[in-house]
């Protein structure tokens, strides 16, 4: 038995040192990962067209370091994020503050899409209150027995 | 020489399109039959120029002929044959030639395949299409010739960018452009029976089939685009709500509106004169699409040379053939008549109403993009607006529209009842439920928003299940009657069905990637590997050798799953001699259930080697299910009543 | 008078082309300073020629001043910096220069190379400072007023153009 128990652990350690558990590419990845969700909403100033986590340029690596140091002493996401538009304005962010010059931005969709919605109710209400001389002969075909509903396309 | 026959074909073909543009037009509004029959010959003319010009600069770029300007700055002698020919529109004047060619196609297909159309008809839609020719070359002739020589001539040209050099450019920019300029049907169908006065329920029946056609090519054009970015940009994005990218979402969404539209159009007659307008914002779109691109206005990625003149030139087009629509429009469109009647809740209603959350999304899209610009306009700062915003507005719109996409199809036309549509489908409700959060058990992890999107996912897929079984079972029969209904389902209903499936799979798609994913950043050393979900990598060296025009390091990654192999991957790290960028190529490995992805860093000390990994789950169903929708307008353009000889009630 | 709404898809297209029209003329890669009316970043560097030697923020106060950002590998700089030269020539201000993500040999040689219009340069070999005035594209010129604020900035090579009519009135301005 103890033969046994000694063979499989022999065997173990064996296959372990084969497969060797490659490191993290970054010292903590924790705090690389926040960086990294951090810096994802960020626009990288040199190409303009990337955000700071995936862009090459040397200002993006300066500005990621930068971004790990300020979250390894401790400081929140919003001071992160504080700290770049004080240097770099509200360009830099992909994710456009919420403020009097960007509220038609924020709520325009919802706005559109209820005024749009609400609009279709008003005029199509409006429009089965016409008579019905107004109206185009019906050409549509017979619709088949509603027993299981089976409308046309 | 073969540069300046190409030339000189352009030429021709802007005195041609001038001829098209005029004369059939003049005559269908005089009667003479003798000017409309100019427009067939004419379009062909016009086609048979434009594609000799196109194959002019193909012929420069396969010859490598570096006295060609526009040869010289995309092309390079080293380059493989297919990146030659792909080069043709790899800048901004091959481009436009190739959206000439592109309509070229348009006139040549509108021309053969419009027996059934009135001849004033016909001639009138050629003539729009041969006006529109006339902008673009114009356009080209004056500011963007592609035939530009070069002197001295250099010894090898400026090669392609790499970034290009990959068959997704073979295939994007084709499929799109058909899909861009395909729209320019559907608006020459909108101006024809705006002019001609005769707007009605066979305008639409004739303008679907070429709509769903120019839409369906636009899916696939930004489905390979989509899948492009994913395996060549080498972190496994595939949207960036770059303002290109919503250049080709927002005629996308607006065509998607159109399709429906003309739907109760024709089946109804109902809402004619906002079908048109729909099918002007589609083309507007298209157009405005081109002008974002190459004029200068907005930062992106995808830009061309940009050039504020061009610009110039672009918007006054833009104005011209946009605004000339709207001012047809709102001449004509009041005195068209109002259809047939329908009920609030009613088919007709819910496809409207998926309409309405269509444009409104388009417009979403359209304000995002613009905004910045807008500020930087009125002098009120610079802002970026970038995925965040779109993000998280785009899809509380397309939640309302996914769930009408459920109700809709089940809707009877004229009236519908809303306890009888919920009786019809408080099993599809209940099952989505069920799957929903059983997928996200399954993986591992139930999120609220990843639960919303698959609920949105699966409402699709059982929805479907229930038209599908209303239909093919009325009246619960056996199984031959059920083989014999299906035979029966018209191909337009199919295809719809199958398009909607599409949608699903998309969404599911999106959903399991964006909630699922997982990756590991980690330094390799030979022999080392790393375990993702499971599969262990590992990662056994690198190999250099040198390709047709550049050098690689190809590392290679052997992939196991509980100690059976799965497969070994080849990523690559290219350094492109001509332009010395470095490239990352990444190495997938695909399955129904996702995606394995392997990227390469930067060598670091001691011979090791950054390396990303990823398990992507599902991310090939976002565009199995973009595949699916195109299939699904195939289908539904096949339709038996599409091929019909004239004379049979079409 | 119902029919005037069928014009609002043409009245809202030309709206949106005149402020199309209006964008042709901006730069949508140009990132203005949110730092222009604030106090510049506090910095203590050492000189670019003397190690020993620590210039800070504070030993400017009371002069208005130009910050010049530079670099030995900055193609541009060499456009610009003729007339960097000899507008120090004109002893209108004290230039400081910031030497970016430089070495200290290849900055000192170019300056020999190229002619010196600063009183001082500054070694920023990270690039911390640059980040902290917001560089983002060198080279970049600022001007700061007696108190340390900011005041202008200059994105990209001065041009004589902007020497004189935008750097030289506001200095004659700021110096009363």
């Amino acid at each position: 038995m103890a033969k046994w128990l000694l063979f499989l652990c022999l065997f173990m350690g064996l296959t372990q040192t084969h497969a060797k558990e490659a490191a993290p590419a970054a010292d903590d990845p924790a705090l690389e990962a926040r960086m990294l969700q951090i810096t994802a909403e960020l626009r990288c100033l040199v190409c303009q067209n990337q955000t700071i986590a995936d862009s090459h340029a040397d200002l993006a690596v300066d500005l990621r370091r930068q971004v790990r140091e300020m979250l390894a002493q401790g400081q929140t996401n919003q001071q992160v994020l504080d700290y770049m538009t004080a240097r770099y304005g509200d360009f830099v962010l992909y994710r456009p503050p919420f403020k009097a010059t960007t509220v038609l931005l924020w709520v325009g969709p919802g706005v559109m899409g209820l005024l749009g919605l609400l609009g279709l109710v008003w005029i199509l209400r409006r429009r089965n209150r016409m008579p019905e001389d107004r109206f185009e002969p019906d050409e549509a075909e017979p619709e088949v027995t509603p027993q299981a509903a089976q409308p046309r396309p | 020489m073969i540069p300046e026959i190409g030339h000189f074909a352009l030429w021709l073909a802007l005195g041609v399109a001038t001829v098209l543009g005029i004369v059939p037009m003049v005559g269908a509004g005089r009667g003479r039959d003798d000017w409309m029959v100019l427009a067939r010959p004419c379009a062909y003319i016009l086609a048979g120029l434009i594609t000799l010009a196109f194959g002019c600069l193909m012929s420069s770029f396969i010859n490598s002929d570096f006295s060609v300007l526009y040869v010289a700055e995309n092309s390079n002698s080293a380059l493989p044959i297919q990146y030659r020919i792909a080069g043709v529109w790899g800048g901004h004047e091959g481009s436009l030639l190739l959206w000439m060619e592109m309509l070229a196609l348009w006139m040549v297909a509108v021309s053969l395949f419009s027996r059934h159309l009135p001849r004033p008809v016909l001639a009138r839609i050629l003539a729009v299409m041969g006006l529109v020719s006339v902008g673009f070359l114009l356009f080209m002739l004056l500011t963007s010739n592609p035939f530009d020589r070069l002197f001295p001539i250099p010894p090898d040209g400026n090669d392609l960018n790499p970034l290009l050099q990959d068959p997704g450019m073979v295939t994007h920019p084709p499929m799109l452009y058909m899909g861009y300029v395909g729209f320019s049907v559907a608006v020459a169908f909108a101006n024809t029976t705006l002019i001609g006065g005769n707007l009605d329920a066979t305008w639409a029946r004739w303008t679907r089939p070429w709509t769903t056609v120019a839409w369906l090519f636009l899916t696939i054009g930004i489905a390979l685009g989509s899948s492009w970015a994913y395996y060549e940009l080498g972190w496994g994005g595939w949207w960036f709500w770059d303002p290109v990218e919503n250049a080709s979402l927002m005629p996308w969404l607006l065509g998607t509106a159109l399709i429906h539209s003309l739907a109760v159009t024709e089946k109804r007659g109902s809402f004619k004169s906002w079908t048109v307008l729909l099918a002007i914002l589609a083309f507007s779109f298209s157009l405005l699409g081109t002008f974002l691109v190459r004029s200068g206005v907005l930062s992106s990625v995808h830009a061309f040379a940009t050039d504020p003149r061009r610009g110039l030139f672009i918007l006054a087009f833009l104005t011209i053939v946009v605004g000339g629509s709207f001012a047809l429009y709102a001449w004509r469109a009041p005195t068209v008549g109002l259809g047939a009647r329908f009920a609030l809740i009613s088919k007709e209603t819910a496809l409207l109403a998926n309409n309405v959350l269509f444009l409104v999304s388009a417009g979403a899209v359209l304000l995002g993009t613009l905004y910045p610009l807008l500020l930087d306009a009125l002098g009120l700062g610079k802002i970026s607006v970038g995925p965040p915003y779109f993000d998280s507005v785009f899809m509380p719109l397309m939640a309302p529209t996914i769930f009408l996409m459920g109700v809709g199809p089940l809707a009877r036309w004229k009236e519908a009842q809303v306890p009888d549509l919920a009786r019809r489908l408080r099993w599809a409700a209940g099952v989505t439920l069920v799957a929903a959060v059983t997928t996200g058990w399954m993986a591992g992890q139930i999120h609220l928003v990843a639960t919303l999107g698959l609920i949105m996912a699966f409402w699709i897929f059982t929805s479907v299940a229930t038209d599908l079984w209303e239909r093919i079972r009325p009246q619960g029969g056996g199984l031959s009657e059920v083989r014999r209904q299906l035979g029966l389902l018209p191909r337009a209903l199919v295809g719809m069905m199958v398009a909607h499936l599409g949608v699903g799979v998309f969404c599911l798609g999106v959903v399991m990637v964006k909630t699922y994913e997982v990756e590991n950043d980690v330094k390799m050393n030979v022999g080392e590997t790393t375990t993702v979900r499971g599969f262990t990598f590992k990662f056994n060296g690198i190999r250099e050798y040198e390709g047709p025009n550049y050098t690689a390091s190809q590392g290679e990654m052997e992939i196991t799953r509980d100690g059976k192999p799965v497969t070994v991957l080849h990523p690559e790290k290219r350094i492109y001699r001509v332009q010395q960028n470095p490239m990352t190529e990444a190495a997938i490995s695909p399955s129904l259930t996702g995606d394995l992805y392997v990227s390469m860093g930067e060598e670091v000390e001691g011979g090791a080697w950054i390396v990303r990994v990823y398990v992507k789950p599902f991310v090939d169903w976002i565009w199995g299910g973009c595949l699916l929708m195109a299939i699904g307008g195939a289908l539904a353009v096949s339709d038996r009543r599409y091929r019909r000889k004239q004379g049979g009630a079409a | 008078m119902k029919h005037l709404r069928y014009l609002i898809p043409l009245a809202i297209f030309l709206g949106l082309v005149l402020f199309l029209a209006a964008g042709l003329k901006l730069d949508p890669h140009e990132v203005p300073s949110p730092l222009i009316g604030k106090p510049a970043p506090g910095f203590a560097l050492t000189r670019l020629d003397d190690p020993g030697q620590t210039i800070r923020r504070d030993d400017m106060l009371g002069k208005v001043w130009m910050l010049n950002v530079w670099a030995s590998w900055c193609v541009a700089c060499r456009e610009e910096h003729p007339l960097l030269v000899e507008f120090s020539r004109q002893k209108l201000l004290p230039i400081i220069g910031l030497n970016y993500k430089d070495e200290r040999i290849a900055g000192m040689k170019w300056l020999s190379g190229f002619g010196n219009p600063y009183d001082a340069s500054l070694f920023d070999h990270d690039g911390r400072v640059g980040i902290d005035f917001g560089v983002y594209g060198v080279p970049e010129t600022f001007i700061i007023d007696r108190q340390g604020v900011i005041r202008y900035k200059q994105i990209g090579p001065v041009t004589p153009d902007v020497i004189r009519n935008k750097i030289e009135p506001l200095v004659r301005q700021l110096n009363g």
